[in-house]
């Protein structure tokens, strides 16, 4: 009966190499057989999608094989075209953003003080590189070297003082060790970012933003003190009492003994990049833990509170942008005492952070709904209390749920900052546009302008939408 | 942050009881204070406002700001200016966002009254034209019956294109336009068979094409448009700094005064007129309320009238106009100074 003793000879002990496969299976002609031409239907769409391309490319290839990239005016353009390729040549002129490129990306800001702006987008990437790519070592040491890269690059081009070079090799040299060694370390930049990034672009003293951001301390260390129950009401009424009374006289007395100083720099003057990245990256930090209040107020059953959301939310997102933005521009100066300088910025900073705040609150409110019943039940019999439920059970798995969403209005939010053109701002594709047709050598320039901010629009959109199917990747724990 | 919201909108409202409007008060004070005058522009019309690659401006619009921040505080370089759009220039102006409004603005009747401005006078008179390819083979307004007319939404000209074709008893077909750009794009890719604006963006447009002669400015002018700077309503004393610092420097171009020899005319003229203009002898400053040399100083900033033409928009510029209405009334034109008494 001893079966396994026997080995039967027609029984092989080890596998045959894989064969190749068919000769009609592989190969380019057996691709282009599988993709494009699959039935006379398939074929035909191919046919005509390449002929779309073909009469596209024929089209604009000689207008960008003509560009001319070294010129003062545009007719200098024209002749140098005309000259190279013969009469009745089209070719574009990019010499236009050759001359102007520095107002696309820093509208009126003093030449001398481009280091400042600079400067403070290599800080955002040291800021947000500890939250957002607190997992994967090599990414973010990429991102930091790319950022200081970029850094180091514009400060060629803007021919920035010396000094300022050797300020952020340090600055990224610090930046790249803390994140190799001590990556929560790093987190101290993310926290002081806010002030550090006021205070570089529009100069003065940095002690007010400082101040205004220690109101945060000092109500979490009341907070703490008084108790629990009450602690969380009295810490934020201390923090605005803080705001309201002491942030300015301790910010004087703090200037007094430590006088640091920036030459002050007006509002007016900021444009180009430099206005939709300011407006675009406070909307889009401000909007997402207002966004998360609102979501979280508008499920409450709270009748106040959920009225109230239910109200701003809905009030928000039925009027448009533009509007809310005329609102800022005019109607606010009336509401406020003659001769208030409340700055035009901030007050359009406010006014996005609302729109985006009320349509993040709906996208987020879909990832709470999509959650089972279950999450919410689990957690109640785990005894947590309601911020404990939310912090480590619900808004997890909704924010994950969210993320396309959030993204998705990331970047409507940093795209809407052009429409602040409308209201005497000097965005990127309108503004400036404008005022560099209105100088006469570029007068009829117009498709140029257009290319070059929608490239640069392009390449941060769609960094974005990269880093979001990242994260989507990364948080995925279903199909471990 | 919500409920922040609304307490901030109920201490705004609490405060707006108290306050009435921010734009209302004393604008030559608030300029004083400021140390700054705020000057809304057209932030691209070329000639007329212009910023160049380092940011700063110049234009015949622009010169008024200069001529007002010179009489006002001393110092032609204290200005900012606003950029304002068609669509927020007057609203700019009411709520103060800006002190003085020179902004290639027509003075018309309902903006006057209706929108409680005030026009201090008119530094360029301009008037509504068009512009044609020489192939449409049209030689006169009155042959455009049934033209597509390329058109920029919001302004004066809209209307008058109505008016015009109305009182012709013609037909057009509007394909409205943002801005300018986009109406030379839309004229030179054929989308409509002529372009119109005013007479000096014209000849601007068409100096900027590739090849200007191949089209032509028709020689109806098909309405009045004075162009002129504008003040809130309600402020008389400003009005009339801003209204007479214009006069200053057009009648400094009647006068023969010009940056050039007006410190040696503010000592040796003996024209009344002259000596009274730049402060010699009487103080007209004083009466609205600033010194005895704001007019040399308004003058000095860029110029007499003649001198701020010649150097923004004139013959010898690319832009190419002639002085036609705004030459002085002595030589056939419009621009008249009242007397300096």
């Amino acid at each position: 009966m001893s079966t396994q003793t026997l080995s039967p000879a027609y029984v092989r002990s080890d596998m045959l190499p894989a064969a190749a496969p068919p000769h009609r299976q592989e190969g380019a002609i057996s691709w282009l057989r599988d993709n494009l031409f699959s039935g006379w239907f398939n074929s035909l769409l191919t046919l005509l999608g390449l002929a779309i391309i073909w009469s596209l490319v024929s089209h604009f290839w000689p207008w960008f094989a003509h560009s001319v990239w070294n010129a003062n005016s545009l007719a200098e353009c024209r002749q140098i075209i005309a000259e190279k390729w013969g009469d009745g040549a089209n070719g574009a002129c990019f010499a236009v953003i050759r001359v102007r490129w520095h107002q696309y990306i820093f509208g009126f800001y003093p030449r001398a003080e481009y280091w400042r702006p600079i400067l403070t987008m290599g800080l955002l990437f040291v800021a947000i590189a500890p939250v957002l790519f607190s997992v994967n070592a090599s990414i973010r040491r990429w991102v930091l070297a790319g950022a200081g890269l970029l850094c180091m690059v514009l400060l060629a081009v803007t021919a920035s003082p010396d000094w300022s070079v050797v300020l952020v090799w340090l600055l990224f040299a610090a930046a790249l060790l803390l994140a190799e060694y001590a990556p929560g370390r790093l987190l101290i930049v993310t926290v002081f970012y806010p002030v550090l990034a006021v205070w570089l672009l529009w100069g003065g003293s940095p002690w007010y933003p400082f101040m205004l951001l220690m109101g945060f301390a000092v109500g979490y260390g009341v907070s703490a003190l008084v108790p629990r129950g009450m602690s969380a009401a009295t810490g934020i009424v201390v923090t605005v009492l803080w705001w309201v009374f002491r942030a300015a006289p301790v910010a004087g007395l703090v200037t007094q003994i430590l006088p640091l100083s920036l030459p002050a720099i007006q509002s007016s003057v900021f444009g180009g990049f430099l206005l939709s990245v300011v407006i675009g990256v406070s909307a889009i930090a401000l909007s997402l833990p207002l966004g998360i209040l609102l979501a979280l107020a508008r499920q409450s059953n709270m009748f106040i509170i959920y009225s109230l959301a239910v109200v701003f939310i809905e009030f928000i997102r039925g009027v448009p942008l533009i509007t809310l933005l005329f609102v800022a521009l005019v109607l606010l100066k009336y509401f406020l005492p003659p001769g208030t300088n409340f700055d035009l910025i901030l007050r359009v900073i406010i006014m996005v952070t609302l729109f985006a705040a009320a349509y993040m609150a709906e996208v987020i409110r879909g990832g709470l709904a999509a959650l089972p019943r279950g999450q919410y039940e689990a957690a109640d019999s785990l005894g947590l209390n309601y911020w404990q439920a939310q912090r480590l059970i619900i808004l997890p798995q909704a924010l994950k749920i969210s993320i396309p969403g959030i993204v998705g209005t990331f970047i409507g939010v940093f795209k809407d900052t052009t429409l602040v053109g409308l209201i005497n701002l000097y965005d990127p594709l309108k503004g400036i546009s404008d005022v560099v047709r209105s100088e006469f050598a570029w007068k009829g320039i117009y498709w140029e302008p257009f290319i070059f901010t929608g490239t640069i629009f392009f390449v941060i959109c769609f960094s974005m939408s990269r880093y979001s199917m990242y994260l989507e990747r990364r948080l995925s724990r279903e199909h471990r | 942050m919500k409920t922040t919201v609304f307490l901030g909108a109920a201490a705004a409202t609490a405060l707006m009881a108290g306050a009435g409007f921010a734009a209302e008060g004393d604008t030559l004070a608030q300029v004083k204070a400021r140390g700054e005058l705020l000057c809304g522009v057209n932030p691209g019309l070329v000639g007329f406002a212009s910023p160049d690659a380092n940011g700063n401006w110049s234009g015949f619009d622009v010169a008024v700001c200069k001529a007002v921040a010179a009489a006002v505080l001393g110092d032609a370089s204290k200005v900012k200016y606003i950029p304002l759009t068609g669509q927020t220039r007057f609203t700019g102006l009411a709520s103060g966002e800006v002190d003085v409004l020179p902004r290639n603005s027509t003075w018309t009747f309902s903006r006057d009254t209706d929108l409680k401005l005030d026009f201090i006078g008119v530094n360029y008179y301009d008037g509504q034209g068009f512009l044609v390819p020489k192939s449409l083979g049209v030689s006169s307004a009155k042959e455009l019956d049934g033209a597509t007319i390329c058109i920029q939404t919001g302004t004066t000209t809209e209307l008058n294109l109505a008016d015009y074709f109305k009182a012709n008893n013609m037909a057009y077909q509007p394909v409205n336009i943002d801005s300018n750009a986009e109406g030379e794009q839309q004229y030179l890719a054929g989308a409509c068979d002529a372009y119109t604006t005013d007479a000096s963006g014209l000849a601007a447009t068409r100096a900027a094409f590739a090849n200007p002669a191949d089209h032509v400015i028709l020689p109806e002018i098909i309405s009045k448009e004075p162009l002129g700077p504008a003040v809130r309503h309600g402020d008389n004393n400003w009005a009339d700094i801003v209204r007479w610092t214009l006069y200053a420097l057009i009648a400094a171009e009647e006068y023969g005064v010009t940056s050039a020899n007006l410190e040696e005319l503010s000592k040796s003229s003996q024209n009344p007129e002259v000596q009274r203009l730049l402060g010699s002898t009487d103080n007209l400053g004083q009466m609205m309320g600033l010194d005895a040399d704001w007019a040399k100083r308004a003058i000095m900033a860029s110029g007499n009238y003649g001198e701020i033409f010649a150097a923004t928009i004139g013959e010898q510029t690319p832009i190419g106009l002639a002085r036609g209405l705004n030459a002085q009334w002595t030589q056939g034109g419009l621009m008249y100074a009242m007397p300096f008494r």
